[in-house]
């Protein structure tokens, strides 16, 4: 492939309720983060993709709506409807297709819509949606699905939440750092077994942006470029009963594909960080089987044995995790951002010492029916 | 945010939209429903090439890009094995009844896939493997909720 990079990041704060800014001014104020982080003026920026959801935004054709505050008026410019990382990755295909630079910006506010509404409305309406299925009891459904097939306990879950909440005591965009035991989690409220408070991401506002740069524009951005090693994403069936919810194909597919274009053959000694889409505390260890760090049923194991933990060999969601914040649509282009802090030695009291390659890690659909994964490098 | 903003109570706007759908079933969703609403039984269809037999019944198998023929039409269940479970907590406008209830994947005899639906009884008894059967309800209007729901045997 040939070489573009990462050059600008922006993010806001996550919150709970960002009731002082509206959809466009998140948005402008990550795209001008992103281009004072690239030392890019406007003109520098040929190509624009805007992320966000109808339903989320309450507006159809959301995407088109906050064109100005994303820097793309009179600009060549198309949307995505999905996570983050699946727009980054129409992104880097309009850089590869001969844009000198993309920028990519996704926004959302969880806090003026209703989750479970919206995300009822993900399921199929003839055979699905009237059984009131939504993001959280269909997750529920795979945590059981997965626990049962390798005997993942609720504790190591607990164990992922403990961790990622504790990692976002030192990100201040973080929403929900917490010091909590696994106790609290086991006796945090049930929602839907095996699912408790504590083991849920929040819901969350907020917006993010990247600019991705072909080799000549990189190198005139103010950054250290990251490079893009190797991405890739795969989708598995739509409906959850076609689909083994304890083996994520698709991901392991994408991680396959990713890891080919990057020349990694053994990722748990050549990745150094990984920011994945913990949207529940199951996902991380089931996530970390379909990225091949560990057999499948081995990722409770990873967890409990510290591997994961910030001074474990593989540092998992340092940056807190989706777990510690959950604006749906952006949480994945975080992840990216989290994965250029760290290669960047940017991510101040939350770095990873001397990561040279990182993964991140974004899902699309019930229960990570589509996964996107991303291996970025410094050199 | 602005500083002004933070001493005061920023204005919001309620609203809400309501869009009205009259969702086609299509051709295997009719034949589908019509089964559950006629006669109490519940099909699916099988794939002659992988011979993955379907519930709900599909147009075409997604993994051999083929149409599904007339003639691969094969009766399910009603009884079937309940491979994953959920118990709910919650109460929200959208379930078709009131927490707690369970939603269950359940492999129904004869079919290959899983097939999604709710358990209202018996929590208590519920767990992967245990045996359940459908539960029609007596008014029945060509809907997936012309099951009520299934029951533990």
């Amino acid at each position: 492939m040939e070489k573009i990079a990462i050059v600008g990041v922006g993010q806001t704060r996550y919150e709970k309720r960002k009731k002082g800014e509206i959809f466009y001014d998140m948005v402008y104020e990550v795209t001008t983060k992103a281009m004072e982080d690239a030392g890019y003026t406007l003109d520098d920026i040929d190509s624009v993709i805007t992320i966000s959801n109808d339903f989320w935004d309450g507006r159809t054709i959301s995407c088109m709506a906050v064109q100005e505050a994303a820097g793309a008026h009179d600009k060549n410019v198309s949307t995505v409807e999905g996570d983050g990382t699946f727009g980054a990755f129409y992104g880097a295909m309009r850089v590869l297709a001969g844009c000198k630079t993309t920028l990519v910006v996704a926004h959302s506010k969880g806090s003026e819509g209703d989750s479970k509404i919206i995300t009822n409305g993900m399921f199929d309406p003839v055979y699905h949606r009237s059984l009131g299925l939504d993001a959280i009891s269909s997750s529920a459904l795979q945590a059981n699905a997965y626990m049962e097939k390798y005997g993942i306990t609720e504790e190591q879950c607990a164990m992922v939440s403990v961790k990622n909440h504790g990692n976002a005591g030192n990100n201040p965009y973080a929403q929900l750092p917490l010091d909590i035991t696994v106790q609290d989690v086991m006796q945090s409220r049930k929602i839907a077994d095996p699912l408790k408070l504590l083991d849920c991401s929040p819901i969350s506002d907020g917006a993010a942006a990247i600019i991705i740069a072909n080799g000549e524009n990189a190198e005139k951005a103010k950054t250290e470029p990251v490079w893009v090693k190797g991405v890739a994403h795969c989708s598995d069936a739509y409906f959850l009963g076609d689909r083994d919810l304890a083996d994520p194909r698709s991901l392991k597919d994408a991680a396959r594909r990713a890891y080919a274009m990057a020349g990694i053959t053994d990722p748990l000694k050549e990745i150094d960080v990984v920011e994945l889409y913990d949207a529940f505390s199951y996902m991380e260890p089931l996530w970390l089987e379909g990225l091949g760090f560990c057999d499948p049923g081995k990722g409770g194991k990873m967890t409990e044995d510290g591997v994961t933990a910030m001074n474990g060999s593989l540092p998992v969601n340092p940056s807190g995790g989706v777990l510690s914040a959950h604006p749906v649509l952006v949480a994945g282009l975080a992840r990216i951002i989290e994965a250029v802090l760290q290669l960047r030695g940017d991510a101040g009291s939350h770095q990873i010492d001397g990561a040279k390659t990182a993964l991140a890690h974004g899902i699309n659909g019930p229960c990570g029916q589509s996964h996107c994964v991303w291996v970025l490098g410094r050199d | 945010m602005a500083e002004w903003l933070k001493d005061v109570e920023a204005l919001t706007l309620k609203g809400q939209i309501k869009v009205p759908y009259t969702w086609s079933v299509g051709e295997v969703g009719s034949r589908f429903l019509v089964a559950l609403r006629d006669e109490k039984k519940i099909i699916g269809n099988q794939c002659s090439e992988c011979n993955t037999v379907y519930v709900p019944p599909r147009k075409n198998c997604g993994t051999c890009f083929r149409e599904i023929g007339e003639d691969e039409w094969v009766e399910l269940g009603p009884e079937g094995i309940v491979t994953a479970y959920t118990i709910v907590r919650y109460d929200y406008p959208v379930q078709p009844t009131k927490a707690p209830f369970a939603y269950v994947i359940i492999k129904l005899d004869g079919a290959d896939v899983g097939f999604v639906h709710i358990i209202k009884e018996d929590l208590d008894k519920l767990k992967n493997g245990v045996r359940v059967t459908a539960k029609f309800k007596e008014d029945r209007t060509g809907h997936i909720l012309d099951i009520d729901s299934f029951v533990i045997m």
